[in-house]
């Protein structure tokens, strides 16, 4: 099975994160690691190889900078990568992302799409669907389980209330929560193969699409204004001498949630 | 005055009211509704019209029959607004939306202005943002716990869609819907109330601890990523960075130590309430209320104190 693996580099969501003048999201200074549940995606794709056999390629969309992020990908496994960068995406929409994301994997000729269910920075979780519209192929994601049988793919979807049982058949895009497994560490032997396994570069003017489709320049939406929220300030602290949780009734009282 | 359609995914529920609401100052209300519409609750909270797209080619199928609806609709009526819940699918339908429409789109907005600017909360609450689709019509979802429902009521009128979608809508197939959620707990994504248990609470069977205090205060059941990966509580139910947001009027953590993956999750709730025995647990940093002590203590005392109120 031909799988291809979406991964993007984010700003580290447990440091400060802020928006850069231009209000796209600030990554010169900031900690730039792989999205998180990306790692998730990452394992189920090499899982399925190797049950299944195939091939696993990482798809990245992101400047110069998320190499790091790529080669830390393909320490965990997967065979090759493919990068797309351009310096007219910086600013790109979820609408212009899913674009050249979608024209990227017409090369690919994946029968299966694996992305993370949400990215730490953007939390957006339209990508799967966007690019499953753009290609006209299934969709099943928020999974917490996924089934593969030759071309069928059946996935268990967390929702609010439980779950649903969903199936399709490929060429597929699945995403994944992180209760789908337990992702393996990079071994020695994988980060240095990693090194040396080939990542593939793409521009715009590769997959055929003008500048002025994406970035800021196609942005469909506009920040206008960004402002740090005022931290919260620690209020009353009690220490329990065994009249804690009558202590603690009475301030609900008060708030009125009592 | 140009419609404002709210999109319905199934049964009303409290991000509705709001986004009736809301969208009340945006134009005429047009509810969309998929499978049954409540019609008496959709009207109370001011829905001029109802939409109704039902049938096994709407059930059947995930999302993207729902997106062919909802965009066929826009087509016909040239909608000032497209207004969802941010919940999951409620995202996926406003994306798929947005690339049949090649229109823009807002998600996790907090209040929609009149013009269409959307505040958004940002970083896991850090930050706040301002925005606008400049491209299209406003196809924003909005984050359940962001504005109080207020009632107008208006008789809709209803109006039953045809509902006609493509093979490719038709790509995966529900073909099973388990409800695990046990129980008359509010949904804890919308509840104005959470009650979430930690690492501090210590096996699944002690959060029975956490369940019995939720149910007095008449609230939501919430676990950290640390109680969620222990196996004391479901995954549905966690809250923080990889879990859900919530913003509910109270919060109240026992024995969450407040790592930033949870904080991401709970600290845009109005008012924070915490029980951890380590006083230098940076939940404190942000409770407006701290107790220093034994969770295994001071919740049932609390408990007990609770029912002697009422």
């Amino acid at each position: 099975m031909n799988i291809v693996v979406l991964v993007k580099q984010v700003p580290d969501s447990g440091a400060e994160r802020t928006l850069s003048a231009d209000f796209s999201v600030e990554r010169a200074s900031a900690n730039n690691v792989i999205n998180e549940m990306d790692e998730y995606a990452i394992e189920e794709a090499l899982k399925i190889k190797e049950a299944h056999g195939g091939e696993v390629t990482i798809l990245t969309m992101g400047p110069a900078g998320a190499t790091e992020s790529i080669r830390k990908a393909l320490s965990m496994g997967p065979d090759k990568a493919v990068h797309v960068s351009d310096d007219a995406l910086h600013g790109s929409c979820a609408v212009a992302t899913s674009k050249v994301l979608a024209e990227a994997l017409k090369t690919l000729n994946a029968d299966l799409i694996i992305a993370g269910a949400e990215s730490t920075d953007g939390r957006v979780q339209v990508m799967p669907h966007m690019l499953a519209e753009r290609l006209g192929i299934a969709a099943l994601t928020g999974a917490r389980k996924l089934t593969v049988d030759g071309s069928q793919l059946t996935a268990e979807r967390q929702t609010d209330e439980g779950y649903e049982v969903v199936t399709a058949a490929t060429p597929a895009v699945v995403s994944v929560w992180d209760t789908i497994n337990e992702p393996r560490y990079p071994s020695f032997k994988g980060i240095m193969a990693a090194k040396k396994k080939p990542v593939q570069a793409l521009t715009l003017a590769d997959l055929g699409i003008d500048a002025s489709e994406v970035g800021s320049a196609g942005a469909t939406s506009q920040v206008l204004e960004f402002a740090p929220r005022p931290p919260r300030s620690a209020g009353t602290k009690v220490t329990d001498e065994g009249d804690g949780g009558t202590q603690l009734v009475s301030y609900l009282a008060t708030e009125k949630f009592v | 005055m140009a419609e404002v359609l709210v999109v319905v995914e199934s049964g009303v529920k409290k991000v509705t009211l709001e986004m009736l609401t809301i969208a009340r100052g945006l134009g005429s209300v047009s509810a969309v509704v998929f499978g049954e519409a409540d019609t008496a609750k959709l009207g109370e909270y001011g829905a001029e019209k109802i939409y109704v797209a039902s049938g096994d080619d709407v059930d059947g199928y995930l999302v993207a029959p729902k997106a062919t609806v909802v965009a066929e609709l826009v087509k016909s009526v040239s909608p000032a607004a497209v207004l969802l819940a941010s919940t999951q699918e409620g995202k996926e339908i406003a994306g798929r939306l947005a690339v049949k429409l090649d229109n823009g789109l807002l998600t996790d907005a907090v209040e929609l202005a009149a013009d269409g600017t959307a505040t958004q909360a940002v970083f896991a609450g850090s930050g706040i943002v301002k925005s606008k689709v400049t491209k299209g019509l406003p196809i924003v979802t909005i984050r359940p716990n962001s504005v109080t429902p207020s009632a107008q009521a208006a008789t809709p009128a209803v109006e039953q869609l045809t509902v006609a979608v493509s093979d490719a809508d038709k790509l995966t197939k529900v073909v099973e819907r388990v409800v695990e959620q046990k129980g008359s707990r509010p949904e804890l994504s919308e509840a104005g109330i959470v009650v979430s248990g930690g690492r501090g609470v210590g096996n699944a069977d002690n959060f029975k601890l956490v369940e019995e205090l939720a149910d007095l205060l008449g609230g939501a059941v919430g676990a950290s990523r640390a109680a969620v990966d222990s196996g004391f509580y479901p995954h549905q139910f966690q809250v923080g960075q990889t879990g859900k947001t919530v913003s509910p009027q109270l919060y109240v953590a026992l024995g969450i130590s407040g790592a930033i993956q949870h904080r991401a999750g709970m600290q845009t709730s109005k008012t924070i309430v915490a029980v951890n025995k380590d006083p230098e647990a940076p939940i404190f940093e942000l409770a407006d209320y701290g107790v220093v002590g034994d969770l295994f203590k001071v919740v049932p005392q609390a408990a007990d104190e609770i029912r002697k109120r009422k």
